[in-house]
């Protein structure tokens, strides 16, 4: 006997456990399996490409921090080296190796923060996270020897850094990269072959290749649909070139390959950040700028591989204190656009997965 | 290293195959006229010697007397890159073709522009505001707001 | 699997929705007064506290449960201060519950926006009494760093009423823990069977 049925209409509201934010879908189901999705953002937008109107080159670097909160050291990077690239600003090479050292410390701890969520999502509820959570308090407690702050820097300046690493900082840091792999190692005997996690994420969520590069998806997404696409190899900006790393990429595109591309990171990042550490050459950390420059009429698109994707800032200048028009590209919203594809045609549990495993940043969606 | 393109030989080229098209060479981009932006993409995006297969970025801008409208456009397999501009210049009711078509990720991208600066996508499979709410007055991106 | 035909309307719902939003923003143009009625009674001699508020306020102010709400990114701060290095734990609040119904303190960790606010009204209207709110973070507290935007509410107390005010961008979890000790001495001054009813 077949059973009339009749398409549902699920609300996932913008409050919700495992949405990583304020994200809202529609979800229309048939039965279990969902039908169609209709993502919902917009209720964190701050409306911050219109405030940056109003405030000078550097007022703008804290107010950077705020938009992938995960990774703030990304965003100020991503947007020092524009207005750099607008302005013409030179940068010490002391300064430069510092903040390859950040930004690979900063992509290990984003990257233990979306595989801790997303281990959550699949079911472990909060063990992996508080794993990894551990390691993240002692990068988190590096940043502060550095910066004073504990999750929104404020650490990159137009022409270098703010302040040069204290020794404490550099011992601490050998330290870390002597024993983070073998931490990195505990979560991979935890987590790999763990039957739970082989089930709900292996085969789950496949996107495929063709897709990945049309819909413009980047970062691990990416990667693990087998494009081999990273920007510190394809457009190497700071002193990229001079390191030695590999580049994971996974094979099918589902769920679990987004986990090991993610794992894979961390590893090759351990190995980054001791590159940098034996070949930190001593100098100055700053460029000397004024408190307000007026960077030539213009306009510049700087871009860097930030632990989510693409992140890119694109400025226009008209000779004045402030930009005329700042654009943020943001990688978390443009790689929702494959979300439809990703998530019709599985069931309510797997679309939290799928989503997870996408690991979105409110903030940066929305701005 | 992704090379930018030189400006002026993409221009001549791409007059060559969709006439009409190129309005000038500024810079690293190339300013194309907006009846003509369909063709430029699809061409770009087709043609073997370009081959641009990923849209980076899609931004508007306003500068009191027109919107411009700047694509970002990368190609994976030869590495490099161009920058694509097309100017409006109607502000009452300013529209333009919708490449959704071609690369995907202008999806969101193209509502956003919508929704902050009231540029109406053509061809846009779901052209509704996506950040701010339904019932807000106004497009803040717009250099009259505020 | 296209859908074959529509189940609901998208643009109605929209509709709906900025009609909620835009009365809210029009409503809530003034500050919310913070629920101060018990700074006014007297210290020690005057109250008269019986053993049972005495019991009821332990109770209440040893395992406040927190609802799950958390826009932006003092939620980072949040999630730190819940795990193992500084755990609230120890203060009985590591069971945040997503469900407002079985929560009765809520945290709000991030900007709060217009768009956001109608759900954030709805959150604390289920929440079932007594109930009590922390504004944490210079984004809580007043808008902070994004008050002059078209589309950020400068400050919860527009929305809902204050109990505790916490500033920092983001609060340390140590700053946190303090804000949560303060709300535990507000609660354990309040009289609830003697009369004075606290909204």
């Amino acid at each position: 006997m077949v059973i009339k049925t009749e398409p549902f209409v699920l609300n996932f509201g913008p409050q919700h456990p495992s949405t990583h934010g304020v994200f809202r879908m529609r979800v229309t189901l048939d039965g279990e399996v969902v039908v169609n999705i209709e993502p919902m953002f917009g209720y964190l937008h701050r409306g911050i490409e219109k405030l940056v109107e109003g405030r000078t080159y550097h007022q703008i670097i804290p107010v950077t921090d705020r938009l992938d909160y995960t990774a703030s050291m990304s965003n100020n990077l991503a947007y020092v080296m524009a207005v750099e690239k607008l302005a013409g600003i030179t940068v010490p090479e002391r300064a430069q190796y510092i903040r390859v050292i950040m930004a690979e410390l900063q992509r290990i701890a984003a990257h233990q923060l979306a595989v801790g969520a997303f281990t959550n999502d699949c079911g472990c509820f909060f063990t992996p996270f508080l794993y990894m959570w551990r390691e993240r308090e002692k990068i988190v407690d590096l940043f502060d020897m550095v910066s004073g702050q504990r999750l929104t820097y404020n650490y990159m300046r137009l022409g270098g850094v703010s302040h040069d690493v204290p020794q404490r900082f550099l011992d601490a840091l050998a330290i870390f990269v002597k024993k983070m792999p073998e931490y990195i190692d505990e979560y991979d005997r935890l987590l790999a072959e763990n039957e739970i996690l082989l089930a709900r994420s292996k085969g789950v969520g496949i996107l495929s290749k063709e897709l990945a590069v049309n819909a413009s998806v980047s970062g691990p997404v990416l990667r693990a649909s087998g494009v081999k696409w990273d920007l510190r190899r394809a457009d190497p900006y700071l002193v990229y070139d001079r390191f030695d790393f590999e580049i994971p990429t996974g094979t099918v595109g589902d769920c679990y390959d987004r986990y090991r591309v993610r794992i894979e990171e961390m590893r090759q990042s351990v190995r980054i950040i001791k590159q940098a550490l034996e070949h930190l050459p001593e100098g100055p950390v700053k460029s000397d700028l004024p408190a307000v420059i007026y960077p030539p009429e213009g306009e510049a698109y700087g871009h860097i591989e930030s632990p989510k994707g693409e992140l890119g800032f694109y400025l226009v200048s008209r000779g004045g204190v402030s930009p005329y028009r700042m654009h943020i590209r943001p990688p978390t919203l443009i790689n929702l656009t494959a979300l439809r594809d990703m998530i019709i045609g599985w069931k309510v549990a797997d679309a939290i997965v799928i989503f997870g495993s996408i690991d979105i940043c409110l903030g940066e969606v929305d701005r | 290293m992704t090379q930018p393109l030189n400006t002026k030989e993409v221009a001549t080229k791409l007059s060559q195959k969709v006439p009409g098209s190129v309005v000038q060479p500024a810079g690293e981009a190339v300013l194309v006229d907006k009846a003509h932006i369909l063709g430029v993409a699809t061409y770009l995006k087709e043609a073997p010697e370009f081959d641009f297969d990923f849209l980076a970025d899609i931004t508007g801008a306003d500068y009191y007397d027109y919107f411009e409208v700047v694509y970002h456009l990368t190609s994976f397999n030869k590495n490099h890159r161009l920058i694509v501009k097309t100017r409006i210049s109607e502000r009452g009711n300013p529209t333009l073709d919708s490449v959704t078509g071609l690369w995907r990720g202008a999806d969101f991208q193209e509502r956003e522009i919508y929704d902050l600066m009231g540029i109406a996508f053509q061809g846009h499979p779901n052209l509704k505001r996506i950040f701010l709410w339904e019932g807000f007055v106004g497009y803040p991106l717009r250099k009259e707001y505020l | 699997m296209a859908v074959e035909k529509e189940v609901y309307s998208s643009d109605k719902l929209d509709e709906a929705e900025g009609a909620a939003i835009e009365a809210l923003r029009t409503a809530s143009q003034k500050v919310i007064g913070d629920p101060d009625q018990w700074l006014g009674e007297l210290p020690a001699g005057n109250i008269f506290l019986t053993t049972l508020d005495i019991a009821l306020d332990w109770a209440r102010r040893s395992s406040l449960w927190p609802v799950a709400a958390f826009p932006a990114c003092c939620a980072m701060e949040f999630m730190s201060t819940s795990a193992s290095r500084f755990d609230i734990s120890r203060f009985g609040m590591e069971v945040i519950r997503p469900s407002p119904r079985q929560a009765d303190l809520m945290i709000t960790a991030g900007t709060l926006t217009w768009k956001m606010a109608p759900q954030i009204k709805r959150i604390y209207d289920q929440m079932a009494e007594p109930r009590w709110v922390i504004a944490m973070g210079a984004c809580g507290v007043s808008g902070g760093t994004f008050a002059q935007s078209y589309s950020v509410v400068p400050g919860y107390n527009h929305i809902v009423p204050v109990d505790v005010y916490i500033p920092g961008c983001p609060p340390r979890p140590e700053a946190l823990l303090y804000g949560i000790q303060m709300l535990q001495k507000k609660i354990a001054k309040e009289r609830n069977l003697s009369g004075s009813k606290k909204e």
